[in-house]
Parts: C-alpha cells; structure tokens; sequence
C-alpha cells in the first residue's frame, strides 16, 4: 500500500528502484484520488490518464534496464499548472477562450522535466490568465481548499497547490507573477517556490506579465524542490531574460552552516493588517530560528507602501499587452470569451499605457521600481534573507472577497515585491490556525536560491 | 464616489482600444472599479521619482543575440492546427480595406 500522503519525490524514486512499487502502480493510486476527491476540490482542468500509463510503462522499462542515472524525476508524477503549453494535451489557462487549444510544442520547462522521466499526469485549473490570488476566476470553477473545502486554495496557482496537497500527485508546477505559488503554497500547508526572474525560461509559458513572470512549482519539502529546479533552471536560448548563469546542484548543496546567516526583518511587513493567529505562527518560526542559532536583524524597506499601486500598473499595462493575441483567428475563440477580471486588467493596463497617461502612470510606476529595488539592495547590505509573512490573512472562504476586486488585490501585499524586484523567495509551511495553514516566506539576493533552499532546509529538519 | 475619475466617453475610448466589445452594464460597472483603482494607484504622486531611471526588466540584459542558423520549425499545418477560418494554409481574416 502506497501511502501517497507521506510520499515525496526523494522517496519515491528509491522505492521506484527497489521495485517497493512501479511507476505504473503509483500513477494508478494517484489517478484513483483524483477520481475519489476531485469532483469536490476541482483542481484538474484535464486529466491525462492514457498518456500518464503510457509514460509510467516506459519508465518502469528504463528503471528495469537500470537506465535511471540522468534521469532524475524517472516515474514521478507531477500536475502542470494549465498555463503551461504541453504538446498534444489541451492547454486552456483556465479560460473559455482558449477552451480548445491544442499546442503543438511543449514548454522548455516541461521539455526538460520530461526528459528527467517525469510522468504529466494532468493539467490543473488556476485563475483565468493566472489573474486572481483565490482561484475563483476560473472560467472551470473554483478549486477548493483540501484542508476545508469552504476556503479557498488561494491563487493564481490553484488548482496546483490543492492537486498537491491532497496528494494526487508529489509535486506541481505554477508560475508566480505576484505571489501565485507563494500563496496557494501557503494556503495549502506546502512548499512554494518563485525563482529569481529569468532563473528558469518562460519559453512555452503563456505568458502573463513578461517583466514579472517567474515559473516555479510545489513541492512537500525543500529537498524536492530543489531537485525540480535543478532540472528545469538555466539558460535554454528561447528566452532572453534568461541570463547564463550556472546552475548549482541544489538538491546537493543542502547541509550549510546555516547558523552564519543572518536574516532581516523588514519593519514595513510586521506592521498591523496581518491576523493576529497568523502572526503568532509567524512569531513561533522566528523564535524557532532563533533558538537554531541564526542572527535576526531589523531592516528597512520603506517603500513597501507603494507596492501594490506600482505592481497593478505594471502588471496590467503588460497584461493588456500579452492578452491583445488572443482574437480567435490563429488559435482559441474571441475576445467575447474574456472574463470579468480579464477584461478589468486589459483595460486598466490599456489607460495606462495610452497616450496623455503613460508617464503619469505606467512611467511614474517604472520609476517607483527602481525606488523598490534599490530598498531591497540595501537591506541585503545588512542580511543574507529577508523573512516576512505570505498572506495578510489567514486563507478566506469561497466567495468572500469576489465582489471587491481591490480588496482581493491587497491580498498580495507581501508578495508583489519579490517579483518587482526580480528576487527568488519560498513559501514555508509553518502551522495551522483553527485547521487553516499558514505559511511562511524567506526572499533572497538575485540568483541566491541556494541560501533559501539551505535555510528551509534547516528550518525543516531542526529539533527545537 | 461622486466625482468618478472616469467617464463613460474614456471607458468607450480604452475598450475600443483594447479591442473589447462592452455591454452598457460593463460599462458602469468598469466606470466605478476602474475609477476606484486610480484612485488607489495616486498614492504613487507621494514618491520623488524626478531622478530616478524607470526599471522596465531586472535582468540588466539587453540586445541579447543568437548565432544566425535555421533549424527546422513547425510545419504548416502544426502551425495552422488551431485555426478555425482557414484556405488551405491561409488564414481567413476580417477585410482590413475597402478596395
């Protein structure tokens, strides 16, 4: 009996090679939860069940003839965010206008998790155009909270975290533009990972807001996690914010003396607005830390106030932009098919970037990048991490927030700065709160995604 | 909010800019959220940005080239596969003149 709760990825492989299980067997527990529990939790949008056995078979062929070496993720179920081109398999990013699209080529991403062995065993609902923190602007439906199906799962990622979370898979990709995987990873008691910006190519990946997109995934641990962007990081010549940058084994550079770190508390995200319960998890994991051995400092990031107002600008503007293909005469259906929450940010985005209010807006938030920026360059004179809260809240019921779009924007309030800034940051699982996760989150220096995965690493495994 | 910052005229004027088709209720209803947000957004008049270069990506990298080789792409009808007002390998599109 595979008990998919406990499973993670590092797990799996070895039990795939002592012959515990097959890939075969796991993809077959892992289709059955989804038929037992999606019908309620909506996290899949298609499941790919004939092309998953197939691919199970091939990786039990390759892990008999003992072919496993280069092939890191061999039989090892994982759900795509639907935003993700996938050849062959319908890829829709939750919206009726792209309800029947078929792409003919695959992601860099999934092309390279594919060559690791990894089985896709479906595509997961998110956010129409990955625009929403909850996940209720499906044009597919709601995705629900696993760990109560009142609550949301949060969003864009949705439908990935919650696929995860009730273990129908043992990870899940996402893409983060203001906090989409941070945030469902929070809410979904996993953990989350946004790259540095240009860490992992964005080739393949329908794109959302090009400055601020950064493709990440989910996992159950750090270990996992680092394993999975071993594989789909670096330079990939389709994408050209992707610097050469070398990428380290992360998996394998883990055990760190981690109590050298010192990690910044930045004062403008410890203010009130956060839950009160929330926050003391919060507190607890610092406390945790502290009694670890690692430094805390206090640091500054005054601009923080501006981040939501600069991030929408920006966002939007580029949003309208990447959203003007879609008029139904190469691929999809037309623009009629665009939801509420699309059609607001095209339009924001679109008065933004307009003529008579470009400078005032769209160039004016540009400029108040820059001052975010350089906020985050000094603080990291004095830190090697900063650690702030995910969510102001802890996660919210289905239908809570819909009827206010702006209050569902300030849910973001924590996150939006790491992708202004281009920064890498986790989401860490920290405790639940009336049976209600909480998370988490460390950001670190441009292309320092070891030092998270070290101090998660660290924060996982220590006995306090 | 009595004095929205946008009037239904610029609405009508950025939809047809963005190519959106609205109805009268949509209208209204972008009138007042749209309005609500810039009003929101004006807190970024609070911040000295006289001096300031504008960040429009965070990779410091520019004119980002390639080695000039071909590679074999999509075929046509891989290309074509999601049209759905096709000739043959053209593409079926609103008449753009008159003449």
């Amino acid at each position: 009996m595979i008990n998919f709760e406990t499973l993670n990825i590092k797990e799996a492989r070895k039990k795939l090679e002592t012959k515990e299980f097959s890939s075969v067997e796991l993809v077959k527990g892992c289709l059955e939860r989804i038929r037992e529990k999606d019908k309620e939790i909506n996290a899949f949008i298609t499941v790919c069940e004939d092309e998953a056995l197939k691919s199970a078979q091939m990786a039990d062929k390759e892990i008999a003839n003992g072919n496993s070496d280069q092939l890191a993720l061999l039989g090892i179920p994982i759900a795509v965010k639907d935003i993700y081109s996938t050849k062959d398999i319908k890829t829709t990013a939750a919206s009726r206008v792209l309800e029947d699209y078929i792409p003919p080529y695959d992601a860099s991403a999934i092309s390279r998790l594919k060559k690791a062995g990894t089985v896709i065993i479906g595509k997961t609902n998110m956010d129409a155009w990955a625009h929403g923190s909850s996940g209720e602007n499906s044009d597919f439906g709601s995705t629900k909270n696993p760990y109560n199906l009142e609550y949301v799962s949060g969003g864009s990622s949705s439908g990935s975290a919650a696929a995860l979370a009730a273990s129908m898979c043992l990870a899940s990709t996402g893409t983060d533009t203001g906090g989409s995987i941070r945030l469902p990873a929070s809410f979904c008691h996993l953990v989350g990972l946004k790259p540095s910006y240009g860490r992992v190519s964005r080739y393949g990946i329908i794109a959302m807001a090009s400055s601020l997109d950064s493709i990440g995934h989910f996992t159950k641990n750090i270990y996992d996690s680092a394993l999975i962007l071993s594989i789909t990081a670096g330079f990939d010549g389709y994408d050209a914010t992707c610097p050469d940058i070398k990428v380290p084994p992360y998996h394998l550079n883990l055990e760190k003396e981690t109590n050298k770190l010192t990690i910044g508390l930045p004062k403008e995200y410890f203010k009130e607005g956060i839950d009160k319960k929330a926050g003391v998890k919060i507190e607890e994991s610092i406390s945790r830390l502290k009694q670890a051995g690692l430094n805390f400092v206090e640091v500054s990031l005054p601009n923080t106030k501006y981040a939501i107002a600069c991030y929408y600008l920006i966002q939007t503007s580029e949003v309208s932009s990447n959203l003007a293909r879609y008029d139904g005469v190469r691929f999809g259906f037309g623009r009629d098919r665009f939801g509420a929450e699309a059609k607001r940010r095209i339009m924001l985005g679109t008065y933004a970037l307009s003529a008579g209010y470009y400078d005032q807006y769209y160039l004016k938030a540009q400029k108040v990048r820059t001052k975010i920026i350089s906020d985050f360059e000094e603080a990291f004179k004095k830190c090697d991490l900063l650690l702030t809260p995910v969510s102001p809240t802890l996660p919210f019921k289905l239908g809570e927030k819909v009827e206010d779009p702006l209050s569902m924007y300030l849910s973001d309030i924590f996150t939006v700065t790491a992708n202004l800034a281009g920064l890498p940051a986790i989401s860490l699982p920290c405790g639940f709160v009336d049976g209600l996760p909480v998370g988490f989150q460390l950001i670190g220096k441009p292309f320092d995604e070891e030092k998270l995965f070290q101090a998660g690493y660290f924060y996982e495994n220590f006995e306090a | 909010m009595i004095n929205k910052k946008l009037s239904t005229e610029q609405i009508k004027h950025v939809a047809r800019l963005a190519n959106l088709n609205l109805e009268n209720k949509e209208i209204l209803q972008f009138q007042d959220q749209l309005s609500e947000i810039l009003d929101y957004v004006d807190i970024l008049n609070e911040v000295e940005t006289r001096d300031v270069e504008p960040t429009s990506q965070t990779t410091q990298l520019h004119s980002v080239f390639r080695e000039d080789k071909t590679a074999p792409g999509l075929s046509a009808s891989e290309a074509l596969g999601g049209v759905k007002n096709k000739v043959n390998t053209l593409v079926s599109v609103k008449k753009v003149w008159e003449n």
